[in-house]
This record gives C-alpha cells, sequence and structure tokens, in this order.
C-alpha cells in the first residue's frame, strides 16, 4: 500500500498528500512549502544534523520550522510527566505520542507549509511505529492510526548498527536511558542488555519501513561533517527554490 | 487485533453503559454495580475520560480550547489506553467486575459526529477489550435535553460541539452536536449488539430490566468464574475464618 508513494528525492513537486487518510479542513495544493524528515534509531546523531541543516538553510534565505516529538503544545508536557514515572503502558505511551504528533502536524507544520516554510522534522510517523512495533503491537493498526500523517518530499534516514548506538551512548552521554532502553517491556536484564535488544528491534522495523516508505538511507558512521555535507547535497537536489512563497510573510 | 469483535475470554466480566448525555446511564450503572457488589461480587468501575495519566493534558486542552476533532480523538483514546493496559485488563484477568461508564463506542458516536473517519477510529480502538454485555440507554433528544439542560449551571464547550463552529448559540450547537451523536448510536447499536433500554422509564424499571439482562446473560458465569467474597455469618469480621 504505502510503496504507491515512494518517490525520489529530486523529483517534480507534487502536492503533498496524506498517507491514507485526508484530514480534516486541510487543502493539500495549499501547501507549497517542502516536509523533509530526519529519521533514526536513538543516538544516531540526528538532532546535531538538524540544529546545522537549518542554520545552513536559512542561511540561503529560507524560512525553516523545526520540530520533533514530544514539542507539542497540547502533550509535550503530559508524555514527559508520563515518562518521569514511568507507568506508561505500551499501546497508552503510542497513542501519546501519535496526539502529540498530530498536534503539531495540525498547528505547526501544516500552517508552516502553507507559508511556504521548510519543515525539518526530527523523527516523524516512523519512529512512533517502530516503538510500537518494537514492544510487539500490531503494524498494521499503527500503521492505520498514523495514516493521517503527509508523506514527506524526502525521509532521510540515518542508518548505523546498534553497537555504534552503544559506543555513542556511552561515551556521549555517559549512561543509558530507561526509556531508550526500551525498559517498560525488559527487554533484558539490565539497561545495556535490554538497549541492544530493544534497538535492534527498532531499527529492524526502521529497515523495513525503508523499503515499504522510500526513506532515502544515509550512512551515519562517518563524521558529523561527512553526513551534513551529504546532507546538503540531497537537500540541495530538491529544487528547494522553485518552491513558491505564497500565504503570509515571514518576519522572522 | 479487532478485540471489540472476538469475545473476551476472561475470568472477569466487563458490563459498559452508553448513551448520550442525559440519557440516565451512570445513575444506572452506578445502581447495578452496588447490585453486584452487594451480591459479595469484586467490582471494579471505570469511568470516560479518567485516566490520571492523561488527566491535565485533557484540561489544558479543554480549558485552551486547543483541540481540533482528531487530537480530541486521539487523546480520548490515549486516556482509554491507559485506563485498559493499567486498571480494565489486569482486573478483568483476575476476575472482577469491571463497569465501565462509557466505553470505546462514545469515541465511535461522538469522533464520527465531529467529523473525523468512521472506520479509523474503529481502527484506532481495536486494541479495547470486548464487553460482556452493553448497554444502550435509548433516549429522545428532547428528552434528554431537558434533563441536562434542567440539572446543569452550564454546557461545556467540546460537550456542545462548540469547536464545529455549528452554530454560536450554545444551546443549539448543544442540539445539533447530540443529535448528530444520537444518529450514530442508532446506527451502530445493532451491529454492535447492545443491549437496548428504553431510557424514558423509571429508574426502577430501568434498573430492574438491567438485572435480569444480567442474570439472564451471565448468571451461570458469574459464579463460576467472577471473584467473590466468602459470605459470612453475621457477627464474623472479614478475612476470620468462617
Amino acid at each position: 500500500m504505502a510503496s504507491r508513494h515512494k518517490k525520489s528525492p529530486a523529483g517534480p513537486a507534487k502536492p503533498l498528500t496524506p498517507y491514507s487518510l485526508p484530514l480534516p479542513n486541510v487543502d493539500p495544493a495549499a501547501l507549497t512549502g517542502k516536509l523533509i524528515v530526519i529519521e533514526g534509531a536513538d543516538a544516531v546523531g540526528r538532532s546535531t544534523q538538524v540544529i546545522q541543516l537549518r542554520q545552513w538553510l536559512e542561511q540561503e534565505g529560507h524560512a525553516v520550522l523545526d520540530t520533533g516529538m514530544a514539542r507539542s503544545a497540547l502533550a509535550g508536557k503530559g508524555i514527559a510527566r508520563a515518562k518521569d514515572g514511568n507507568t506508561l503502558g505500551p499501546v497508552t505511551m503510542t497513542l501519546f505520542y501519535v496526539t502529540d504528533f498530530a498536534d503539531r502536524l495540525e498547528n505547526e507544520i501544516i500552517p508552516a507549509l502553507r507559508a511556504g516554510f521548510i519543515v525539518l522534522t526530527d523523527r516523524y510517523t516512523f519512529s512512533i511505529m517502530a516503538r510500537a512495533i518494537a514492544r510487539g503491537e500490531d503494524a498494521e493498526w499503527i500503521e492505520r492510526v498514523c495514516g493521517f500523517g503527509l508523506v514527506p518530499h524526502a525521509i532521510f534516514y540515518l542508518k548505523a548498527r546498534v553497537k555504534q548506538l552503544v559506543s555513542r551512548v556511552v561515551i556521549g552521554r555517559g549512561a543509558f536511558d530507561y526509556w531508550e532502553s526500551g525498559m517498560d517491556c525488559h527487554f533484558g536484564h539490565d539497561m545495556y542488555e535490554s538497549f541492544v535488544k530493544y534497538q535492534t528491534q527498532l531499527i529492524r522495523a526502521l529497515d523495513h519501513m525503508s523499503k515499504r516508505y522510500g526513506f532515502t538511507e544515509i550512512d551515519a558512521t562517518r563524521t558529523p561533517e561527512c553526513i551534513f555535507q551529504d546532507l546538503q547535497k540531497r537537500i540541495a537536489a530538491l529544487n528547494l527554490q522553485k518552491v513558491p512563497a505564497r500565504g503570509p510573510k515571514v518576519s522572522a | 487485533m479487532d478485540s471489540l469483535i472476538t469475545p473476551n475470554r476472561f475470568p472477569g466480566k466487563l458490563i459498559i453503559v452508553e448513551g448520550i448525555d442525559g440519557s440516565g446511564k451512570s445513575t444506572q450503572l452506578s445502581l447495578l454495580s452496588r447490585w453486584l457488589r452487594s451480591s459479595g461480587y469484586a467490582v471494579a468501575f471505570s469511568e470516560w475520560n479518567s485516566s490520571p495519566l492523561v488527566h491535565d493534558t485533557t484540561r489544558r486542552g479543554k480549558k485552551k480550547e486547543m483541540f481540533t476533532p482528531t487530537t480530541f480523538s486521539l487523546l480520548h483514546a490515549t486516556d482509554f489506553a491507559d485506563r485498559t493496559e493499567r486498571y480494565i485488563l489486569p482486573l478483568m484477568r483476575a476476575g472482577a467486575i469491571v463497569c465501565a461508564d462509557r466505553y470505546a463506542y462514545t469515541a465511535f458516536a461522538r469522533d464520527v459526529a465531529r467529523g473525523v473517519d468512521r472506520k479509523w477510529v474503529r481502527n484506532l480502538y481495536s486494541f479495547a477489550i470486548r464487553p460482556n454485555l452493553a448497554f444502550y440507554f435509548k433516549t429522545p433528544l428532547e428528552v434528554a435535553i431537558s434533563r441536562i439542560l434542567g440539572g446543569r449551571d452550564a454546557l461545556k464547550y467540546y460537550e456542545a460541539g462548540m469547536d464545529l463552529g455549528i452554530s454560536s448559540d450554545l444551546v443549539e450547537s448543544f442540539r445539533i452536536f447530540q443529535g448528530r451523536i444520537l444518529d450514530e448510536y442508532e446506527a451502530m447499536a445493532e451491529e454492535m449488539g447492545f443491549q437496548i433500554i428504553d431510557a424514558t422509564q423509571s429508574i426502577e424499571d430501568q434498573q430492574k430490566q438491567m438485572r435480569k439482562i444480567v442474570l439472564k446473560q451471565l448468571g451461570r458465569s458469574l459464579k463460576s468464574s467472577v471473584l467473590r467474597a466468602p459470605i459470612l455469618p453475621s457477627g464474623q469480621m472479614n478475612g476470620q475464618p468462617a
């Protein structure tokens, strides 16, 4: 089903469409901006890239909105609080994140796209789906729940092996995170073992989606500079200048 | 994943009530649960939109009027998931009678009345446990509205469907929105196997009918699978050997 939406990143500018279900009150033809997704496992270096890409795109004169999971005005705080208590069941967590995504999509991403912005998003529905699938939830169920998501212009999948993620967590952060280790589902006896097993499941789920949703795979085992240059080249190929800037003028 | 279609095999029993605001369903469920409890059964109660985990987010969304039909639907499903995972499911496995005031059908009726896709909402709730008994309190719109308007000071924004911009008049909006919800309930009643109670009858008559249905539908399995406190001769405290 989703493979129909496969597209080459350099393709002609088509209007954004939802995966399976149109949102009420959204006219896709009015969405003149570009939607670029950065996906990848935990600690793979996504946020670093988003920061740099934003700076670069703004220097090029584009208006950029960057967004990421659990940052919605509606549900961001609630998710943080729920995670603090370590009391989130897997279905509850999944749906809380979908709520957060829907709020950002309808109230931030779509208005920005309408105004001709480039929207850079650190993770998208794919991470939500991968987490649900890694926790044993039904893939078809979550895919249909997330069906209102817009098909992005490009999905860059930063790809690394679990071993590399482990070294980044240990060297970069010094400790394993409860949720990144999937400790809520006790994949292993300790955080290390659980992290390895959980992230392996996540990567497997993302790899599977890569073909299905037409991800552009980016080798994330290279240096951040290397990855950045690679992404720059690919984003430049999206013909960003041809984006007609309709809608309200951008002040900042 | 279609749990709402597949019969649940838990030792506990799930009894739910549905109906528009003002149908009297909460009163009836409360009477029923007290009756079951006094018969010695382990009874638990779960209300729509009552998860402590999601509570603050819902309040925030309502207070600031931040919801779209999609986020309204999703957050209520999150609330329902939390109650299912942490409360309803374990209690059903343990053998309790769980009484739920509103269930997934509320979302099927209300979210669709808000313009959310019918199939999407049904899929959204496919993790829900199928009730052993689902009572639907059938009420003419005008009866329900007169009960609501007579009993409460003010209608609430989302309850009245004000977010849909149907009418700038609160009462008028409430009337139209509840009418749409009623249509959705009526349309699904047969498909979902609702036990239909005529909610214009007296409270006593409705309760009598409910109890009869419970005994008829669940009687034997209540005795065989539901947790029950040992009935003690008078004068003996709980926990002491009989």
